[in-house]
């Protein structure tokens, strides 16, 4: 995984509400290991629609994904944000996310922006009017740029935005904690419920 | 002491060190791990790690698993056998009980957890799975995590988290006959939205909660996620402890008598104050079927289907139209006048004893309609073994429908078992997304005995219209 700090690039809007990590990695692909280009796959299903979004030439290499209320919610799975990043995506922008998604999102290297749905949907119209406007997306400042100049700011938790800068390996940091885990496991014993 | 939450409670236990960024180190009592974790294995193995507590492991292959044969050198698939194969090299590696293909205790993960007695009151359980709300059931915190977090979990036993927010739902009043955990749930989803939860975790309360049975608040606590939660759960009781009494891994003896009472003080204290509440009126739920792609789509057996071009907000109409022309609908048609061409009875949510008895009582001396493929996959082996100890799988066998092996099956079909494009299929699982059980399959999720109603029906039924 790259660390991420700024980006600039046009968008791909997926602006329907609940869309779920079924559609985004369909479930047949779920046991390809991590090394195999899981962008194949991406949104596999729905882009069988020629009027699909990723099948527009001119979004399909967009980095940025503009998407609905609670979007990526439902399944687990990792591997939806393997096929979004594998892909060339590394933000998305919504007024929502599943929970899990989005935190599977900031341990791969891809940033889960949230802004207010009115911004969002400005975001998706100039999309959609050019489908090449470029928007900014900088993490040391938590701000997103839109095409027509307007700043955006946005809230990310400290620790989240350290692991995308960093590009941290949770693990290594938490066994730097190893003799703090030692110590709760010898308080509690075997049971602690 | 200021009155705390039962969430707070099992929160505060579980605290390894706290971050002045507000991240919290949280300890983890069980990991349960599936035939999906391969991936997590794998993490682990390049950075030159092994499981730090595998006696806080357990697992067993559900997803990949066939639901005709035991024998895991007879899956055709390499992928499939190969998932459950590095799941028992993985277990063998790392040192930690598998119950596998062939042991009598395999089963949905979430099913054999708490029928195992793996789940315990006041515990923080985690599992690579989005249905981990279900154990959330008996009392303990539990919530599902990706793969890179598994992999956390196994090199450190920890897990870092934000504390979230908690969220009461509150279900007063009586059920009204036919109405079982699944429409409670279905109904509070239709009510707070597919993400009205998120960001919390859910504590399920009210007389109608604490009437239901321990599979019935299961059945609740798994759909937890499909409103957006985190986590669902349920205050232990007496219900609880019985269930959980003389199970393999629940305490025995003077420990069982201390774990009770440890296990009484961790309800929410009568004063604690909750982010938010939500009551609902448990009188009024009645037998609730989906019918769109969302579990928030759900509307009572014997309603119309609503018209998306009478929805106000722009967005909304245009999730229901495309949600229409998936699922073949026409506006304001009657929910029962849709034919079913398949029926699938089982997954996490509805594959336990009780669902297996709740079907089997329609299912009785009734007949398949001409045409429909009704399948009965029990959760695990043991509830397969007492369905067919009480002569539940004759009596489905009898009524044209078949009865098959533990696993995940058509819920998600990742072991193959999918429907054809275009079929309608009445399912007892808890995901009516596009595709969920085959590319172009329209999913209606409803109760088991909903499930086999539509399934001699021919067509989704009231069951109040049905003497069991
Ligand atoms: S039964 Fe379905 S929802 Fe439950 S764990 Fe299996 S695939 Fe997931």
């Amino acid at each position: 995984m790259d660390a991420f700090s700024t980006l600039t690039s046009n968008a791909v809007p997926f602006a329907r509400d609940n869309i779920d990590t079924d559609q985004i990695l369909p479930a047949r692909y779920l046991a390809r290991p991590r090394n195999d280009n899981h962008g194949e796959y991406l949104f596999r299903d729905l882009r069988q629609a020629a009027d699909f979004p990723l099948n527009r030439p001119e979004w399909q290499a967009a980095r940025i994904v503009l998407g609905g209320r609670n979007f990526a919610c439902g399944s687990s799975r990792e591997n939806a944000v393997w096929a979004l990043y594998d892909h060339g995506v590394r933000a998305v922008i919504a007024p929502s996310y599943g929970d899990i998604f989005a935190t599977n999102s900031v341990k791969n290297g891809l940033l889960p922006v949230v802004l207010p749905e009115a911004v969002v949907q400005s975001l998706i119209a100039a999309t959609e009017a050019d489908p090449n406007a470029q928007i900014t997306v900088d993490l040391p400042s938590q701000t997103v740029t839109g095409p027509d100049g307007a700043v955006h700011h946005f809230e990310i938790d400290p620790f989240n935005k350290r692991c995308l800068l960093e590009a941290l390996d949770e693990l290594a940091f938490t066994l730097t904690h190893a003799e703090d885990i030692a110590a709760f496991e010898r308080r509690i014993g075997r049971e602690n419920f | 002491m200021t009155a705390e939450t039962m969430f707070e409670k099992i929160w505060n236990r579980h605290r390894v060190l706290e971050r002045e960024d507000g991240q919290t180190l949280l300890y983890v009592d069980r990991h349960l791990v599936h035939d999906g974790s391969a991936p997590a294995f794998e993490m682990l193995r390049d950075r030159g790690l092994k499981p730090r507590a595998p006696e806080r492991i357990f697992a067993t292959p559900d997803h990949y698993v066939p639901t005709d044969t035991r024998d895991v050198a007879a899956i055709e698939n390499d992928e499939y056998r190969g998932m459950v194969e590095s799941l028992e090299q993985n277990a063998a590696e790392g040192g930690f009980a598998l119950f596998g293909l062939k042991d009598g205790r395999q089963g949905i993960v979430h099913v054999v957890g708490p029928e195992a007695g793996l789940t315990q009151p006041g515990m923080l359980l985690v599992c690579g799975d989005s249905h981990t709300s279900t154990h959330g059931a008996l009392g303990a915190l539990a919530f599902g995590i990706g793969m890179t977090e598994v992999a956390h979990v196994l090199g450190s036993q920890t897990l870092w988290q934000r504390k979230p927010k908690t969220l009461r739902i509150t279900v007063d009043g009586a059920l009204a006959p036919g109405v079982t955990a699944k429409d409670v749930i279905l109904h509070i989803i239709a009510s707070i939205g597919a993400a009205g939860a998120t960001g919390y975790v859910i504590e399920y309360a009210g007389s109608a909660i604490r009437g239901l049975s321990m599979e019935g608040r299961l059945t609740l606590c798994n759909m937890s996620i499909e409103a957006g939660g985190r986590a669902g759960m349920v205050a232990p009781d007496e219900t609880t402890f019985a269930y959980l009494q003389g199970r393999e891994y629940a305490p025995k003896g003077a420990d069982w008598d201390r774990a009770v009472e440890r296990w009484r003080a961790l309800a929410s204290d009568a004063d604690a104050v909750f982010d938010r509440d939500v009551v609902l009126d448990g009188n009024a739920i009645a037998p609730m079927v989906t019918w769109g792609n969302s579990p928030e789509d759900a509307l009572p057996v014997d309603a119309m289907l609503p018209d998306p071009e009478a929805a106000p907000d722009p967005a909304r109409r245009a999730a229901m139209q495309a949600a229409f022309a998936y699922m073949g609908l026409t506006p304001g048609a009657a929910l029962t006048s849709l034919g079913v061409d398949r029926v699938f009875i089982g997954s996490c949510t509805n594959g336990r004893i009780e669902d297996m008895r709740a079907a089997a009582a329609i299912a009785r001396g009734r007949r398949v309609a001409e045409g429909v493929t009704a399948w009965v996959v029990p959760g695990s082996a043991p509830v397969k073994r007492q369905a067919e100890a009480e002569g539940l799988d004759q009596i489905f066998l009898a009524a044209g429908f078949e009865w098959r092996e533990a696993g995940c099956s058509m819920c998600l079909g990742t072991n193959g078992e999918i429907g054809t494009p275009g079929q309608r299929i009445a399912a007892t699982s808890n995901r009516n997304f596009r595709g969920r059980q085959g590319p172009g399959v329209r999913t209606h999720l409803m109760s088991p005995a909903m499930a086999a109603a539509a399934a001699v029906a021919g067509h989704i039924t009231d069951i109040r219209g049905l003497e069991g």
